[in-house]
């Protein structure tokens, strides 16, 4: 249907307006605020600066690489672990077994849960007087050892295996929703070939889903880049800062500091990165190249 | 389930159809499918059992069964700390967040997937690029606008931002969902004579709803776990949020883990339930070509 109206348009509006007051106005207006010193506490000082946060946080600030740093560990090991476990999850629910609707309905119910809700339910299961490893010791398996969220040896892998709890069902999901798009007869037309259920694993599974899987993975490191809820309260970036991400630095300087200022320079850095490495992965991945 | 697909042309014929039924139980099915499933059956449920135990266990108890049951805990939060307020507020957020992106998004979604407009790619561009937006760094300048709008402490302000931010991605579902209803349904009702609208609500909307439940329920989960948006925007109590009022809880009932469980799982069980219903939904609807746009 080709047609020249206003109609399109008017029912695009609501969400145009919508995206230009809350998205594109305010990420106008944190460019600005990062060329600023801005401090709520010191007004006195405001004023325009050019690019002087950019140098500090380059060049002075060892908080700003160290978080970088942290950040960009968190969302390889999160992004990796959770694609390769909602793989495995999506192929199993995929086959045919007795009670395979509970079975979907239960492993996939962590995706409902809210950042804040899978701290309190892991805080409940670590804690060092009533948790789940001090329970194991009773039974005598293992160490009762102290709180995993306060050892700077243990505080990494309690929050990876916390956010994975809550990531891999999203994962899960997507790629069975995908899985169950390729042809029976490609399986079949294979299985008369001779193919075992590697070389079908490998010759029709993966590739159709490999779109998918960019996609998915894509979505998944921005939003495990961007996540806060569950860091914030877990962990609230400790022991010493060692779990603090870029956005959690920033949320940080914004609510504690309130260096409006230095905060935004921090943004368009995470900006910048963000979509840098976005525009990489699409290129390296050959995105939608697949006819 | 029949495929009509063509097949490829390379393929042999195929053999005289072979018999239906595997010709053994496949030992190995206990290894790779059941064995695997166990163990994150298990990973999944213990931590939300953890939750129920100290949610219904007297407290000073430590036995891993809450028997006998107690309902103290619930009334500790939702009449003494407030879960009963936060839970209202919650409601309504998640439902006016739900009823405004799901409208917003037919809407938007049905322009995209029937007409051809100038601006249309940019449009799609600028949705997709929104979800490079992370929304913790924006809460600087949202402050700021909320500020001057007088929408701080306020549950429509919540609505709104919920909104914003969930609209993108449920338009770009929703428009693909559009494209899979035929679009020679809508045609020939406007050939007998319905207008353009008649024809949508008439033979689109129909078929749209396992959409809407999809995108809507999308919607109604995200607003109901927002937490930044509502901390920052919300400082007064009668209008804190569930997860806002679990994370004062998380410090101040360090030692009181059976009012911190009892609070999760009020905040827990309407969700998960919603999803346990939709996730089918979900799963057809992706399958259905949503993910590839």
């Amino acid at each position: 249907m080709r047609t020249r109206t206003w109609a399109p348009y008017a029912l695009i509006a609501p969400t145009l307006v919508l995206m230009a007051v809350f998205l594109v106005y305010p990420i106008a207006s944190v460019g600005w605020f990062s060329l600023r010193q801005h401090t709520v506490t010191q007004p006195w000082k405001n004023g325009f600066i050019g690019f002087e946060n950019f140098r500090r946080m380059l060049f002075e600030d060892q908080l700003f690489w160290q978080s970088l740093a942290f950040s960009a560990k968190w969302v390889v090991v999160e992004v990796g672990l959770q694609l390769v476990l909602g793989l495995v999850l999506a192929l199993i629910v995929n086959e045919t077994f007795v009670g395979r609707a509970i079975a979907r309905a239960l492993v996939f119910s962590p995706w409902a849960v809210s950042g804040v809700l899978t701290t309190g339910i892991w805080i409940l299961l670590y804690n060092p007087s009533t948790g789940i490893f001090q329970q194991l010791a009773q039974w005598g398996i293992g160490d009762p050892g102290t709180s995993v969220l306060g050892d700077p040896a243990t505080v990494f892998p309690a929050t990876v295996i916390t956010e994975l709890w809550r990531g891999v069902p999203f994962f899960a999901i997507l790629l069975l929703a995908d899985l169950q798009s390729i042809p029976n007869d490609l399986y079949e037309a294979a299985s008369v070939d001779g193919a075992g259920r590697w070389r079908k694993f490998v010759s029709i599974t993966l590739p159709h889903l490999r779109d998918a899987i960019v996609l998915s993975t894509l979505l998944r490191a921005v939003w495990e880049f961007n996540n806060v809820d569950l860091i914030y309260t877990l962990t609230g970036g400790g022991p010493a800062n060692q779990t603090t991400t870029l956005p959690l630095y920033v949320a940080r300087k914004a609510v504690d500091s309130h260096d409006f200022g230095y905060g935004s320079a921090l943004t368009m850095a995470g900006f910048v990165i963000l979509l840098f490495f976005s525009i990489l992965y699409l290129r390296l991945s050959k995105f939608g190249s697949r006819e | 389930m029949t495929q009509t697909l063509t097949r490829p042309a390379t393929t042999v014929v195929p053999p005289p159809a072979p018999p239906r039924r595997r010709k053994h139980r496949d030992p190995s099915r206990y290894f790779r499918l059941h064995l695997p499933l166990v163990l994150y059956l298990l990973f999944t449920l213990i931590p939300f059992y953890w939750m129920l135990v100290f949610a219904f266990r007297p407290t000073g108890r430590t036995s891993l069964v809450p028997w006998p049951i107690t309902f103290e805990h619930f009334d500790t939060v939702w009449n003494g700390v407030g879960f009963g307020v936060f839970f209202q507020n919650s409601l309504i957020i998640g439902v006016g967040t739900l009823v405004v992106v799901t409208v917003f998004a037919l809407m938007g979604g049905y322009a995209l997937a029937r007409f051809k407009f100038r601006g249309q790619r940019v449009f799609l561009l600028a949705l997709l690029c929104t979800q490079f937006i992370p929304g913790a760094m924006m809460l600087i300048p949202l402050f700021v606008i909320f500020k001057s709008a007088g929408l701080l402490n306020s549950l429509t302000g919540l609505v709104i931002a919920d909104t914003a931010f969930q609209l993108p991605l449920a338009l770009i579902l929703m428009s693909g969902f559009v494209r899979n209803v035929p679009v020679e349904l809508e045609e020939a009702a406007m050939v007998d004579g319905c207008s353009r609208l008649r024809a949508f609500f008439a033979v689109t909307l129909p078929q749209l709803k396992p959409a809407i439940v999809a995108v809507g329920s999308f919607a109604f989960i995200g607003a109901w776990n927002n937490f930044l948006f509502a901390l920052m925007f919300a400082s007064r109590q009668d209008k804190f949020t569930l997860p806002v009022g679990l994370s004062y809880a998380l410090g101040e009932f360090n030692t009181d883990f059976g009012a911190l469980a009892a609070g999760g799982v009020v905040a827990a069980v309407p969700v998960v339930l919603v999803f346990a219903v939709v996730q089918r939904f979900l799963v057809q609807g992706l399958s259905a070509g949503a993910v590839k746009g």
